[in-house]
C-alpha cells in the first residue's frame, strides 16, 4: 500500500514522484506492455519484411530469416506490383475515389447538422433520430435496389456512382459528429451574431464552420480510410474492371486468381497502406477527438 | 485517358465545395425573397435536403426495396411468398453462415472489449501512452483486404518437414509440435479468422473506452483508495461499474460490426472450409448464383438481426440528449 499522502495527492503527481523504486517494482508492467504492443506489431513487421525480400524466399523461407546473413533484399516485388500488377493504376483510382468521397459527405453533413442543432423546425427531433438509427443499417440491404438502378441510369463502374455510394453511406455517421459538435459551440456567440445582423449563411461559414476544424478534420480522416480501405462497395458498383479498380478491389483479385505468384501481393498490401498510414501517424491526434465528439460524452 | 480524369478529379475536388456553397447561398437568396413567417418555417427544411435526399435514395428507399425483392423469384418477376425464406433456412451453408456469425458477434466482440479495456488500462499507467497506443489502432489504417494478406503470412502452412514460411507455424514447429492448417480445420479456423479482426478492431476499442476511463474523476478513484480499497478492488468495484456506458458503445459498434463481417472471410477464404458469413452468403447469392430473391431474404434477415440494436442505440441517444 502507498503511504495516505500519496494517495491524497492527483494521479499525475503521484506518478513522477520515487522515481527509480517505483520503477523497479514496475518492470513487470513495462515488460507486459512492451510484449503486447510486439506481439500486435509482428504481423505489420512480418508483411514489411517481406515485401522487400526476392520472391523465391518468400516461398520457401520465413520472413524471419531476413534478418541472419545473407541479406537478401530486394525491390523486384514493388516493381512488378506497380508495373505488371497494376498497383500503380490503382492507386490513382484509389485516391480519384476517396478524394471526392470524403468532400461531397462533410459539407452535405454540415448542412444538415447546422439545421439540426440550430434552426427549430417541426419533427426535427424525430428527423435526427431516424438519421442516427441509419447508422447501423447494413450496406448489404442496399446493394441490389441501388446496382439496378446504377445499371439503368448508366452510373455502374463510373466514379460518379461510387462517389455518391459513399457520401451516402457516410452520411449517417458525419451528421451525429458534426451535429454533436455544433451542439458545444457557445450559444451566446451565435445569438450575439444574429443580433448583429449575421445570415445563417454568414454565421455558418464564418463562425460554426472555423470553430469545427478539429471535427471535421477527424471525420474526413475517418470517411477518407473508410473509403480507401472499402472493398464491398467497390466490388459491387464498381463491377471490378480494371481501369477503374481501387487497390482493394486489385489486391482481392489477386488473392483470387495468383496461385503462385502470391508473394507480389506483400508489396502490394504495402502500397495500399502507405497513404492511410501517412495519413494516420500525422494526423493522429484528431482520431482521439474525433471519436470523443462522436461516442463518449465527459 | 489520365489528364481528363485529372480534370475530373479538379472538377470535384474544388467544383464540388463550391457547389454545395453556391446551393446554400442560392437558398438564402430565395429564402430572403419570402414573407418573414414562411421564410424560418422553409429554410432548415432547404439546409437538410441535400442530406435527407442521399439517405432516401441510398439507404431508405433501397432497403424498403430489398424488402420488397425478397418476396420475388431469382429475376424479380414473379411473387413467390416465402418461398426465398423457406429455402435459406433450410440450407446448410446459410445455417452454417448463421452459426459463424453468431461466432463472430461472440467472440469478437468479447475480445475487442476486453483487450481494449485490459490496454486501456495498462497503458494508462505509464509514460509512453500515446505510443503504446498508436501502434495498436495502427491496424485500423489498414484495409481488410491487405489485413488478408499479412495474416497469409501469419497462417502459411506447408507439409511437415518442410520448411515452415508461415510465423504461427514456424513457433509451433520450433516448440516440437507439428504444423496446423489454421485455416482449413472446421471449426477452428472461424476464430483464426475471428482473431483477425480483433487484431484490427482492438485499436477502436482501446482508444475510445481510454477516452472514458480518462473522463472518470479522478477524486472517485482517490476516495476508494482511501477507504482502503486494493488496485483490483477498485478497478473491478469502481472504474469498470464507472465506464459502463462507454463500454456499451464499443460493445454495440462490434456486434453491428461482427453481423456486418465480409471482407476478412471473402479474402482469406471466400467463405470455404465452413467458415461463411452471412454477409459473404448474400455476395454468392447475388453475383454468383444470380438469386435477387434470395439475396435480398438473406439481406432481410441481416437487418432483421442488426434492429434490436438500433433501437438500443435510438434509446441510448434519446438518454444522452436528455442529458444535455
Amino acid at each position: 500500500m502507498k503511504s495516505t499522502q500519496a494517495m491524497a495527492m492527483p494521479r499525475s503527481e503521484s506518478r513522477t514522484r520515487p522515481r527509480t523504486n517505483r520503477f523497479l517494482r514496475r518492470i513487470p508492467l513495462h515488460a507486459i506492455i512492451v510484449f503486447l504492443v510486439l506481439v500486435w506489431s509482428v504481423p505489420t513487421i512480418g508483411l514489411l519484411v517481406s515485401s522487400f525480400r526476392p520472391a523465391n524466399l518468400v516461398t520457401t523461407t520465413g520472413w524471419w530469416t531476413a534478418f541472419v546473413p545473407p541479406w537478401n533484399f530486394s525491390l523486384d516485388l514493388y516493381r512488378e506490383a506497380l508495373t505488371a500488377r497494376g498497383m500503380g493504376q490503382s492507386f490513382v483510382n484509389s485516391l480519384f475515389i476517396s478524394i471526392p468521397a470524403t468532400v461531397i459527405p462533410i459539407m452535405i453533413a454540415a448542412f444538415a447538422a447546422y439545421a439540426f442543432s440550430w434552426m427549430r423546425f417541426p419533427g426535427r427531433n424525430i428527423l435526427f433520430v431516424s438519421v442516427v438509427g441509419l447508422l447501423v443499417v447494413p450496406l448489404q440491404t442496399t446493394l441490389i435496389p441501388v446496382l439496378r438502378l446504377y445499371n439503368e441510369l448508366g452510373l455502374t463502374g463510373t466514379f460518379t456512382g461510387i462517389w455518391l455510394a459513399h457520401a451516402a453511406y457516410g452520411l449517417p455517421f458525419a451528421v451525429y459528429l458534426l451535429r454533436n459538435f455544433f451542439g458545444t459551440l457557445p450559444r451566446d456567440m451565435l445569438e450575439s451574431a444574429f443580433l448583429d445582423g449575421a445570415s445563417p449563411f454568414t454565421a455558418f461559414f464564418y463562425l460554426a464552420l472555423p470553430l469545427s476544424v478539429p471535427a471535421i478534420a477527424s471525420l474526413a480522416i475517418f470517411q477518407f480510410m473508410w473509403v480507401w480501405n472499402d472493398l464491398l462497395v467497390a466490388l459491387i458498383y464498381l463491377g471490378g474492371a480494371p481501369n477503374v479498380a481501387p487497390m482493394t478491389v486489385t489486391i482481392a483479385n489477386m488473392t483470387n486468381s495468383l496461385g503462385g505468384g502470391w508473394q507480389v501481393l506483400t508489396a502490394a498490401a504495402f502500397i495500399s497502406m502507405m497513404l492511410p498510414l501517412l495519413v494516420f501517424f500525422t494526423l493522429q491526434r484528431y482520431f482521439v477527438r474525433g471519436i470523443l465528439a462522436g461516442s463518449v460524452k465527459g | 485517358m489520365f489528364e481528363s480524369r485529372l480534370l475530373l478529379a479538379l472538377i470535384v475536388v474544388v467544383g464540388v465545395p463550391l457547389a454545395t456553397i453556391a446551393y446554400v447561398w442560392l437558398v438564402e437568396r430565395l429564402v430572403g425573397l419570402l414573407p418573414d413567417r414562411t421564410r424560418d418555417g422553409i429554410r432548415p427544411w432547404l439546409w437538410v435536403a441535400p442530406g435527407i435526399l442521399l439517405l432516401t435514395g441510398y439507404l431508405v428507399y433501397p432497403t424498403l426495396n430489398t424488402l420488397y425483392l425478397s418476396f420475388l423469384d431469382a429475376n424479380s418477376t414473379e411473387f413467390v411468398g416465402l418461398a426465398n425464406y423457406r429455402h435459406i433456412f433450410t440450407d446448410d451453408s446459410f445455417i452454417t453462415s448463421l452459426r459463424n456469425n453468431a461466432l463472430w458477434l461472440v467472440f469478437l466482440t468479447a475480445f475487442t472489449v476486453g483487450f481494449g479495456l485490459l490496454f486501456a488500462i495498462l497503458f494508462d499507467k505509464v509514460p509512453y501512452e500515446a505510443a503504446a497506443k498508436a501502434l495498436i489502432f495502427l491496424p485500423m489504417a489498414i484495409s481488410f483486404v491487405a489485413a488478408g494478406v499479412i495474416w497469409k503470412l501469419m497462417y502459411d502452412f506447408q507439409p511437415p518437414g518442410r520448411p515452415q514460411t508461415g510465423t504461427l507455424n514456424a513457433i509451433t514447429t520450433s516448440l516440437g509440435g507439428d504444423p496446423v492448417a489454421w485455416l482449413l480445420n472446421q471449426p477452428w479456423n472461424n476464430f483464426f479468422l475471428i482473431i483477425v479482426g480483433v487484431w484490427v478492431w482492438t485499436g477502436f476499442a482501446l482508444v475510445i473506452l481510454s477516452a472514458g476511463l480518462k473522463g472518470i474523476p479522478a477524486e472517485i478513484i482517490e476516495a476508494a483508495r482511501v477507504d482502503g480499497a486494493t488496485e483490483w478492488q477498485t478497478l473491478t468495484r469502481v472504474t469498470i461499474p464507472m465506464m459502463g456506458s462507454t463500454i456499451a458503445v464499443v460493445a454495440t459498434t462490434m456486434i453491428i460490426f461482427a453481423l456486418k463481417a465480409f471482407d476478412i472471410v471473402y479474402v482469406m477464404t471466400s467463405g470455404n472450409f465452413g467458415t461463411d458469413v452471412i454477409a459473404n452468403r448474400m455476395y454468392e447469392e447475388m453475383f454468383n448464383i444470380n438469386h435477387f430473391g434470395r439475396a435480398g431474404a438473406i439481406a432481410v434477415i441481416l437487418l432483421l438481426a442488426i434492429v434490436p440494436i438500433m433501437f438500443f442505440n435510438i434509446r441510448r441517444f434519446r438518454e444522452q440528449e436528455a442529458m444535455r
